[in-house]
C-alpha cells in the first residue's frame, strides 16, 4: 500500500510496525503483556481498548449507503443556477443534476441532440429557429414547492428572457449578471422569444450565429419553471429561486450547508429512463489531499479534481479508478491591459519572453498536459497546428522592458487561483516558478491569493495586475474560447481576465461567426491568432487532460468534456 | 466569602465588557466598507442602505452604536454571514455544540482513563508500571495535538482503513439538528437506520476524541499520580496501615477523596484548554464545530461571523475560567494558586 507522497505527514511506521490486521496487533500486545510480566491491569486496559477501537472498524454503514453516491466536490456553488455563475463548481452541482437544456451534447462525439426540445427547424437565412417541446416533463415537486403543471412553452420563454430582457421581473435578482450570455453577446444575438403554442417555441436572431445552437446545449441555458418563478415572485421572495432551485433534471434539490454538503434526492419522474443511485451527496472538501484520502477511505465515491501528483497513486491502487479524456481547455497568464504598464504589449511580450513554459509544463502539469500555443487545443477542429509561439529569452525579456523603460525592481502582483483545475492543478507553484523567472530579468512578483469566490469577484472589478487561470470550454465550438476571453463584451461579464479591448479582434471573431463553413471560419481564427501574438494579452500555457477518480463500485460514471459532471446513471453496485 | 464573590463579579464583568467593546471596535478596523463588516450584507441599493443604517444607527453617535450593538447581542440578532447569508446566530448555534460534545467525549475519556491510571501508577510508584506510565503520560503530553491528528489519519484511516476521516456522521444519514449532540439528536430523530447511524457516529468520533483526549489524559494521569502519592505519605495513612488496614481499604476510605479534591479544580480548569485544542483537531478532522467554522470564516473573509465567532468563543472560555476559579477559592480558601499548579 502507498500513501501520495504529499500527505504532509512522515508516516509514523517507525513508531509501530502495524500489521494490516487489528487481531494480529492485539496479538502482539497480549505477547508482549506477558513477556515482560508488567502490571496486568495496565495491560488488561490498553488491550480493551485497542479491542474496541479495532470492534468499531466493522461498520453496518455498507448496507444502508449503497444507495447513495458521495461526490466530494471542491467548494461552495455561488448559486443553484447556473445562468448566473460560469463557475464549473456551480454548474457542477446544478447543471446536470437540477436542470435540463432544450438541447444536449452527446457526450462522445459533442454532437447537438434533443433535450427538452425533441426536434428543431432552423430557416434557411438561419435567423429563426422553431423548437417542438416535449411533452409530460415533470418539474420538481418538493417541500417548497408543488408543481401543478408539466414543462411546456411559458418555461422557456421565461428561463431565456430572464438572462436576455434588462426589465424582465427577475432580471436582477441574485445580482443580475449572466456573465456567460454577457460574454458571448447573446442578449444583443436574440430578437424574440416566442411562444408559438403551449408546445412550440420560436426563436428569432438579429444576425446569424453558427454557434447558436451549441449555446443552447451548453450548461448554462438551464430550463427554468416559470411557475415557480410566479409563485416566488406573489410570495416577494423572488431571490430564492436561485438557492431553493426547481427544475426537470434527474435530482432534487433537498438541503445545502454552506462549507459542509449538499443533498439532493433522485426525481422519480425524471422524463428519460435512467437508472442510478436515490442519493446524491457532494461533501464539499476544499484540500485536494483530504479529497483524496476520502476516496481511499471510501467517505467518497468519485473526487473533483485530483491532483496531478496524486494520479500515479489512483492507478497504482486496485480499489480506484482513474478516468481520462483530454480536455477542451485552456490555462493561461492574463495580464490586465486596462492598467499601465501592462497596456503595452511589449511589455508583456517581455514577461511572456522571461517565463520557460517548458519548466511550467514539466512542474506544474507534471507531463499531464500538452504546450498551449494558441487558445483553442487540438481536440478542436479550428486548432492551428503552425501559429507562432514566443520562445524562452530572458535577454530580449530585458531588452524589451528596458526600452518600454521598466526600471529594474519593478514589481507586478500575480493572483494565483486558490482551487485546483485541470487546466491549472496549481497555481501557487506556477507563480512561484514565474516569480523565480521575473526575477533575473529585474521584476519583483507579489503573489496573491484569496478564497475563490472573493477571488473572481475581485477580478471582475479588474483590481489585479495580472492572474494565473484558465478556462473550461463548454462547447467544442472555438467561438467558445475566443469570445468570451477576449472580447470586449466579455469585459464586464467577468470572463475577459484581460481586460483587453480590440475592435479588430472583435470584428473579426464576429465574422467568424456569420459563416457556416469551417475551412473559412479556420481561415478567420487563423488571422484572430497572429494578432493574439502580436499583442499578447495573455499567455498561453497548457491544454490539460481531464481526470475523474472514482472507486472500483461506481458504474455508470463518463467524464463530460462538455461542461459539468452528471450523476444520472451513476451508482454503486456491491 | 462575599468579599471573593464580588472581586470574582467584578473581574468577570470587566473583562466581559472589555471583550464587547474590542468586538464593537473590530468592523472599524477590518478592510472594506463598515456596514457590510456590521451587517453582512452588501446593499444594492441606496435605499437597503439607508434602511441598513438605520438599523445600525451608524449616522448616530459611537455611544448610540455601542448600545445598539448590545441591544442587538441580547436579543439574538447578530446579523448574518456575509458568505451565506443565514443569521449568525443560527450557524454558531449549529456548530458550537459539536465543538462541546466533541471537549465532552474527551473529558469522559481523560476522567475515566487518566484518573484510575494515575491512582494505579501512584499507588505501586516506583516500579515497571509506573515508570511506562509515567513515561507514555510524558510522551502523549509532549505531542502536538494537530499531529497527533494527523498521524491518527495515516495509520488508522490510510493504512489500516478502519475509520473514517472526516465529519461527526456519514452524510447518507439525514440527522436534523435539535440539540446539536449527533447522539441525542440521532435518538430523536426516530430514524429507521438509527443503530447504524449510532455506530456510525462512533467510529467517526473516536479519532477525534482521541486526538485531543491524549494530551489531557496524560495530564490527568501525571496530576492523580502525584497527589496519591502526596496523600500516602501523610500521617493518617501510616496510621491507618498499622492498624492493619488492607491497601484497598485504606484506598477507599482515606486516600481516593483525600487525592482527588485538591487536583479536581485543575482538571477542570483543563476544558478551556481542551476547548482550544477541540477547534484545532476539528479543522483536520473537518468536524463541524465553532473552530472549523471560524477558519473558514476566516478563508472567506466573513468579517461578521469573525467578529461574532471570536466573541462566543471567547465569552465562553472566559466565563467557565472564571467560574471555576470562583468555585475552588470558595470551597478551599487555604491555597492560593501557586500552590495548586505542581505537576
Amino acid at each position: 500500500m502507498k500513501i501520495p507522497s504529499h500527505f504532509n505527514v512522515q508516516a509514523p511506521f517507525f513508531l509501530l510496525q502495524v500489521n494490516h490486521s487489528a487481531m494480529k496487533f492485539i496479538g502482539l500486545l497480549k505477547h508482549a503483556c506477558f513477556a515482560t510480566q508488567t502490571n496486568s491491569k495496565l495491560c488488561v486496559l490498553l488491550l480493551s481498548i485497542t479491542a474496541l477501537l479495532s470492534l468499531s472498524a466493522c461498520s453496518d454503514v455498507e448496507q444502508s449507503s449503497k444507495r447513495a453516491i458521495t461526490y466530494c466536490s471542491e467548494s461552495n456553488p455561488a448559486f443553484f443556477n447556473p445562468q448566473l455563475d460560469t463557475s464549473s463548481t456551480t454548474a457542477d452541482a446544478s447543471a446536470h443534476q437540477l436542470y435540463d437544456r432544450l438541447l444536449e451534447f452527446n457526450p462522445i462525439n459533442g454532437r447537438i441532440e434533443p433535450g427538452l426540445a425533441s426536434s428543431w427547424l432552423v430557416s434557411d437565412d438561419g435567423l429563426t429557429y422553431t423548437f417542438q417541446l416535449r411533452r409530460k416533463v415533470a418539474f420538481h415537486h418538493t417541500k417548497y414547492f408543488k408543481p401543478t403543471r408539466t414543462f411546456n412553452a411559458d418555461d422557456v420563454v421565461f428561463s431565456i428572457n430572464r438572462w436576455r430582457v434588462a426589465s424582465h421581473p427577475y432580471h436582477k435578482v441574485n445580482g443580475g449578471s449572466y456573465p456567460y450570455f454577457e460574454s458571448l453577446g447573446l442578449q444583443q444575438t436574440i430578437k424574440d422569444v416566442k411562444r408559438i403554442n403551449g408546445y412550440r417555441i420560436e426563436i428569432t436572431l438579429y444576425k446569424s450565429d453558427s454557434s447558436f445552437l451549441a449555446n443552447l446545449a451548453t450548461d448554462f441555458a438551464v430550463i427554468l419553471s416559470g411557475e415557480y418563478a410566479a409563485q416566488l415572485l406573489n410570495e416577494g421572495k423572488p431571490s430564492r429561486i436561485d438557492f431553493f432551485p426547481i427544475g426537470t433534471g434527474p435530482f432534487k434539490f433537498s438541503h445545502f450547508k454552506q462549507n459542509h454538503y449538499i443533498r439532493y434526492i433522485r426525481h422519480a419522474d425524471y422524463f428519460l429512463p435512467t437508472e442510478g443511485t436515490q442519493h446524491l451527496i457532494f461533501d464539499i472538501t476544499p484540500k485536494s489531499s483530504l479529497r483524496m484520502a476520502k476516496l481511499i477511505t471510501g467517505e467518497c465515491d468519485a473526487v473533483a479534481f485530483p491532483s496531478q501528483s496524486d494520479l500515479g497513486v489512483i492507478t497504482e491502487r486496485d480499489d480506484l479508478t482513474l478516468l481520462e479524456k483530454p480536455g477542451l481547455n485552456i490555462g493561461f497568464w492574463a495580464f490586465n491591459t486596462s492598467k499601465a504598464p501592462l497596456d503595452d504589449p511589449n511589455v508583456r511580450r517581455a514577461l511572456v519572453l522571461a517565463v520557460d513554459k517548458t519548466t511550467l509544463l514539466d512542474a506544474v502539469y507534471l507531463g499531464q498536459a500538452t504546450r498551449a500555443k494558441g487558445l483553442v487545443p487540438s481536440a478542436s477542429w479550428a486548432y492551428q497546428g503552425d501559429a507562432k509561439e514566443l520562445g524562452y529569452n530572458p535577454v530580449k525579456a530585458r531588452e524589451l522592458l528596458d526600452e518600454a523603460g521598466i526600471p529594474y525592481n519593478f514589481s507586478l502582483d500575480v493572483w494565483a487561483m486558490p482551487v485546483q483545475r485541470a487546466y491549472n492543478p496549481n497555481a501557487m507553484k506556477m507563480a512561484q516558478l514565474i516569480k523565480s523567472y521575473l526575477n533575473e530579468v529585474g521584476v519583483t512578483l507579489n503573489i496573491v491569493s484569496y478564497d475563490w469566490n472573493i477571488f473572481r469577484e475581485n477580478l471582475r472589478l479588474g483590481i489585479h495586475d495580472s492572474v494565473l487561470i484558465g478556462w473550461n470550454a463548454d462547447n467544442g465550438d472555438p467561438d467558445n474560447f475566443y469570445r468570451p476571453l477576449l472580447t470586449c463584451d466579455a469585459i464586464p461579464s467577468g470572463t475577459n481576465r484581460a481586460m483587453w479591448c480590440n475592435k479588430q479582434y472583435d470584428s473579426l471573431i464576429q465574422s467568424a461567426l456569420l459563416i457556416d463553413d469551417f475551412e473559412q471560419r479556420k481561415q478567420i481564427y487563423k488571422k484572430a491568432n497572429a494578432l493574439l501574438f502580436e499583442q499578447m494579452p495573455l499567455m498561453p500555457i497548457a491544454h490539460a487532460y481531464q481526470y475523474q477518480a472514482i472507486r472500483n463500485n461506481v458504474k455508470g460514471m463518463e467524464i463530460n468534456p462538455f461542461g459539468g459532471i452528471r450523476f444520472d446513471n451513476v451508482e454503486r453496485v456491491p | 466569602m462575599i468579599k471573593l464573590f464580588i472581586r470574582y463579579i467584578n473581574l468577570m464583568v470587566l473583562t466581559i465588557f472589555a471583550l464587547l467593546v474590542l468586538s464593537f471596535i473590530l468592523p472599524f478596523l477590518f478592510p472594506g466598507d463598515l456596514l457590510t463588516n456590521i451587517s453582512g450584507i452588501t446593499p444594492e441599493t441606496a435605499e437597503q442602505r439607508k434602511v441598513l443604517e438605520q438599523a445600525f444607527m451608524l449616522n448616530e453617535n459611537i455611544f448610540a452604536q455601542f448600545q445598539m450593538y448590545i441591544e442587538n447581542l441580547l436579543s439574538g440578532n447578530w446579523g448574518v454571514s456575509s458568505s451565506s447569508q443565514i443569521s449568525l446566530f443560527e450557524e454558531i448555534s449549529s456548530a458550537f455544540p459539536a465543538t462541546l460534545e466533541l471537549v465532552f467525549y474527551a473529558l469522559l475519556v481523560a476522567t475515566f482513563v487518566g484518573i484510575p491510571v494515575g491512582f494505579l501508577a501512584g499507588l505501586r510508584h516506583h516500579n515497571l508500571a509506573d515508570f511506562s506510565v509515567v513515561t507514555f503520560s510524558i510522551v502523549g503530553y509532549s505531542f502536538p495535538v494537530f499531529w497527533l491528528a494527523l498521524v491518527f489519519i495515516t495509520l488508522f484511516c490510510l493504512q489500516l482503513e478502519w475509520l473514517p476521516i472526516s465529519g461527526r456522521i456519514d452524510l447518507l444519514f439525514e440527522i436534523e439538528h435539535v440539540t446539536g449532540f449527533i447522539f441525542i439528536d440521532i435518538f430523536l430523530s426516530g430514524l429507521e437506520e438509527s443503530k447504524a447511524a449510532f455506530k456510525d457516529a462512533v467510529r467517526h468520533a473516536i479519532l477525534p476524541t482521541l486526538s485531543i483526549s491524549i494530551v489531557t489524559t496524560a495530564l490527568f494521569v501525571r496530576f492523580t499520580r502525584r497527589s496519591i502519592m502526596d496523600v500516602m505519605e501523610k500521617g493518617y495513612i501510616v496510621a491507618a496501615k498499622s492498624r492493619g488496614f488492607t491497601q484497598w481499604q485504606i484506598f477507599r476510605k482515606h486516600s481516593f477523596k483525600n487525592a482527588l479534591v485538591p487536583i479536581l479544580p485543575i482538571l477542570a480548569l483543563q476544558i478551556s484548554t481542551l476547548f482550544t485544542n477541540a477547534m484545532i483537531v476539528e479543522t483536520i478532522f473537518s468536524w463541524p464545530g465553532i473552530g472549523n467554522w471560524l477558519i473558514q470564516a476566516i478563508y472567506q473573509q466573513d468579517y461578521p461571523a469573525i467578529r461574532a465567532g471570536m466573541l462566543v468563543v471567547a465569552l465562553f472560555v472566559l466565563t467557565l475560567t472564571i467560574t471555576i476559579e470562583f468555585i475552588t477559592r470558595a470551597i478551599d480558601t487555604t491555597k492560593d494558586e501557586t500552590a495548586r499548579a505542581a505537576v
